[in-house]
């Protein structure tokens, strides 16, 4: 009998085997980016859900269809959703899936904590949902300000489920912070020296270190917030030296970044897919890395420009409208980098370029209206108007969701083998595009005409109704188009023509796997020689790095990506759901208010803690 | 899953030379579990941070001369110099510890362990009976003065639990002998939380205990 090859014994010790265990075990970075991928989803089709309703009760004056009550809920979840629960998720599962493939590694630097971080997503998204089973869903908007938000006007559960809910998942956005991190760092292959990083890597990273960052003032508003509910506290009571400013100025400096915590991923994929679909290298490479960075740090100094009409003093106010009027130099050198990169180039007008070529439009027009805010005296005029609403969703769903949609079909048939179908995924990406503007232009003429945001309806005389109606048809073909892709994507699963391992001809490592990698991703651990990796070399995946003594990955160095040890990968595990589910626990006693449900729950998680540090112990003893 | 041909180049039977020597898994500033306890720190940081931040906005917020809130008297200063006193010693049998490690000397390890670990719960001891004297005077209900002193000196003490944890942990593990010159991740990681958990208390005493005898 021959002895194994060496790829049969890394394929032995990388593959998972079938079965519910394993699938609740698993570790791989492939399987768990997925999963938030789809959970992701489900959030975006509920949280759309919502807001199909809110548009039905505003399509005509006087509308009868909700009661203000459940209005408050629809519209609090549906931002509270759309941020928290779809975009950072999604995105991160993009991060999840593509950032070790693309920077040659077999999985991410701490698959176990991986696994951990997904459970707590799921399961903190789950808590916060839970609370429309009480009709108690948040209710004060995505931003919950002070005093409503105290336990004197917002008497029931609402603002614990809220407050709670985002503490739970904040352990998760920043375990997989530190995860990106710390895989960027360490894990690049052999010659993937830092300016060799493709830009989606930079995005990750500059990401990271924000999510690092801005979550501790989420939290810390969050704790203030329930301490204040449940305690008796007194951060933001006027009565007793608290004030509730102070929410906003530690909501917002979490909030700011946070827009760019979403964003600067999303043209992360908008840098991988202009090269690729121009086939041209990317003009100013360095600049764009740079500009990334530059977006991150600098998304830091401008959170006043949320609190303008509050009654801060005119030299605060001038401070934050010079630094957001400054943000927009970054944000100008990648479009421009962009653009020069699809001029030098030869555009193929494929359905990702589509969708991106539609964040181009969008972006621009929401960066355009979000320029005119950074103006005090107009931001005054118009502040807490649809034309916020305007504004914001033309930078959210055109700088966001366009490019997720543009990341799921570059990336799907990777995932899948099998290619989107072409037809069906151009009208998905015309009737979005129409539909989306037609929801939301009108919101613009609506804020200077000065209808509200967060109003349950709206009077018959002040001629706001046909652009109502018009936003509401809007958001009708708007969901026909996402329709359209929920469709696309489980038939060509089935039925769509076979990917290969490169169907776009492009430049970076992911493809040269096969579709769908392996569980190991690389046989041997490529050797990068260049920026653009399937470009440049003949056979980027083949090298002499192996790698066969159990199961193993290669940590490099920060600069040159020399190889400097072997790192001992985790077998799948419990454990990081168990851990998930102890803390789960914890914030249901917190949310009740009974000490014996939190002590169990931290008797649980100290046991569970110290079960999975033990476990690493027993696997790589020291 | 097909296997197809092995990819290995004809002839390349061994793995590459500068990767078959690398070690497993080095300690110090090349470990990605250092790296990670590293980037938490800088979390818990940024948390206590803003935590001062809002301490001095609250402040500045209440006016000149009428902090503390409410008529409370600044802190005393005699408890707290001793707690302070007491929590940055218990960094040296630390440090101590981890030089024993490296050069193999077990009993000095627990020994420096365990030393850290007395001096640790000494300050949650004397921490204990800080707040029932000030219990007396303010609660964290009174005011806003109460509810973020309570905060922040509460989360300090539940880091100093949550680092006197982890030293319980290397203690079992230095124990059991898990611990060698070349390889002990755990025990440096455990040794990096508790430095920083001493260096947040010098932040708390400037800020919580010395600041409001000073006139802003």
């Amino acid at each position: 009998m021959t002895a194994p090859t060496r790829l049969e014994t890394i394929h032995r010790t990388w593959e998972e085997p079938p079965g519910l265990m394993a699938r609740l075990a698993t570790v791989d970075h492939k399987k768990i980016g997925i999963r938030y991928g789809i959970t992701a989803f489900v959030f975006f089709i509920l949280a759309g859900l919502d807001a199909l309703v809110i548009r039905a009760q505003l399509v005509t004056p006087n509308g009868g269809l909700v009661r203000p009550e459940a209005f408050n809920q629809l519209f609090s979840m549906h931002g509270t959703t759309m941020i928290f629960l779809f975009a950072t998720p999604m995105l991160s599962g993009f991060g999840n899936y593509f950032v070790p493939l693309m920077i040659g590694a077999r999985d991410m630097a701490f698959p176990r904590l991986n696994a951990f971080g997904y459970w707590v997503f799921l399961l903190s998204g789950t808590f916060m949902w839970s609370s429309f089973l009480w009709a108690a869903a948040p209710d004060n908007g995505w931003t919950s300000y002070v005093t409503l938000s105290g336990s004197t006007y917002s008497r029931g559960l609402n603002l614990d489920f809220y407050a709670l809910g985002l503490i739970f998942l904040g352990i998760s956005t920043t375990a997989g912070a530190i995860n990106f991190i710390v895989t960027i760092f360490k894990m690049r292959a052999p010659g993937m020296s830092i300016n060799r990083l493709p830009l989606f890597c930079w995005s990750v990273l500059a990401t990271a270190f924000t999510i690092v960052l801005a979550l501790p003032p989420l939290t810390l508003a969050n704790v203030f917030l329930e301490l204040d509910r449940a305690m008796g506290f007194h951060f933001y009571t006027v009565g007793s030296g608290g004030d509730p400013l102070l929410w906003q100025h530690l909501f917002w400096i979490f909030g700011h970044p946070d827009v760019y915590i979403i964003f600067l991923p999303a043209v992360g994929i908008v840098s991988t897919i202009v090269p690729v679909f121009s086939r041209q290298r990317m003009v100013g490479y360095t600049y764009v890395a740079l500009a990334t960075v530059a977006i991150g740090v600098i998304s830091f100094g401008v959170w006043v420009h949320h609190m303008f009409a509050v009654g801060l003093p005119s030299l605060s106010e001038s401070f934050f409208s010079a630094a957001s009027l400054m943000i927009t130099i970054p944000s100008g050198v990648q479009v421009f980098a962009w653009l020069a990169t699809m001029l030098k180039g030869k555009v193929r007008y494929r359905p990702p370029m589509l969708f991106v070529l539609g964040f181009l439009v969008l972006f621009v027009v929401g960066g355009l209206s979000g320029v005119m805010f950074a103006v005090v005296p107009f931001d005054q005029q118009v502040t807490d108007s649809y034309f916020v609403v305007a504004h914001f969703h033309y930078v959210l769903f055109g700088g966001a969701v366009f490019p997720i949609f543009a990341a799921l079909h570059y990336w799907l048939p990777k995932m899948t083998g099998r290619m989107l179908d072409e037809r069906l995924a151009r009208w998905t990406f015309w009737t979005m595009f129409v539909g989306f503007n037609l929801a939301f232009f009108p919101m613009h003429i609506l804020g200077l005409l000065g209808m509200p945001r967060r109003v349950y309806t709206y009077p018959a005389h002040l001629g706001w109704g046909i652009y109502n109606l018009i936003s509401t048809v809007g958001s009708d073909v708007l969901a026909v188009g996402i329709l359209l892709f929920v469709i696309n994507a489980p038939w060509s699963r089935r039925h769509g023509a076979i990917a290969g391992d490169d169907p776009w001809e492009a430049d970076s490592l992911e493809w040269a796997t096969t579709s769908p990698p392996p569980d190991y991703n690389f046989a041997t651990v490529p050797r990068v020689r260049s920026a653009y990796p399937l470009w440049d070399q003949p056979d980027p995946a083949t090298s002499d790095v192996l790698l066969v003594e159990g199961k193993e990955a290669l940590a490099t160095t920060f600069h040159d990506a020399e190889p400097s040890e072997r790192l001992a990968m985790p077998e799948d595990s419990l454990r990081p759901l168990a851990f998930a589910l102890a803390l789960l626990v914890v914030f249901i006693g917190l949310l009740v208010r009974r000490e014996l449900v939190i002590a169990v729950g931290v008797i649980a998680a100290i046991v569970g803690i110290v079960a999975w540090q033990w476990q690493t112990r027993e696997e790589h003893p020291e | 899953m097909t296997i197809t041909a092995d990819p290995t180049p004809a002839g390349a039977l061994r793995e590459a030379p500068d990767v078959v020597g690398l070690p497993r898994e080095a300690h110090g500033s090349r470990s990605v579990a250092w790296w990670g306890m590293v980037l938490f720190i800088l979390s818990e940081a940024t948390l206590f941070a803003l935590l001062f931040l809002s301490y001095f906005y609250l402040r500045f917020k209440a006016g000149a001369g009428a902090w503390p809130l409410g008529g409370i008297k600044p802190p005393s200063l005699t408890l707290p110099g001793i707690m302070t006193v007491v929590l940055l010693s218990s960094s040296i049998p630390m440090f101590w510890a981890e030089a024993a490690v490296k050069r193999d000397r077990q009993g000095a390890l627990r020994a420096g362990l365990a030393a850290s670990a007395l001096l640790g719960l000494t300050f949650l001891a004397l921490m204990a009976l800080e707040y029932h004297q000030d219990l007396k005077e303010f609660t964290p209900r009174t005011n806003a003065y109460g509810s973020i002193f309570f905060t922040i000196t509460g989360l300090h003490g539940i880091h100093v639990i949550i680092g006197l944890s982890m030293n319980a942990y290397s203690q079992v593990r230095a124990w059991l002998g898990h611990f060698r010159p070349d390889h002990h991740v755990g025990l440096q990681n455990a040794a990096l939380y508790w430095h920083f958990v001493d260096g947040l208390w010098i932040f708390i005493m400037l800020v919580v205990y010395l600041s409001p005898h000073t006139r802003l």
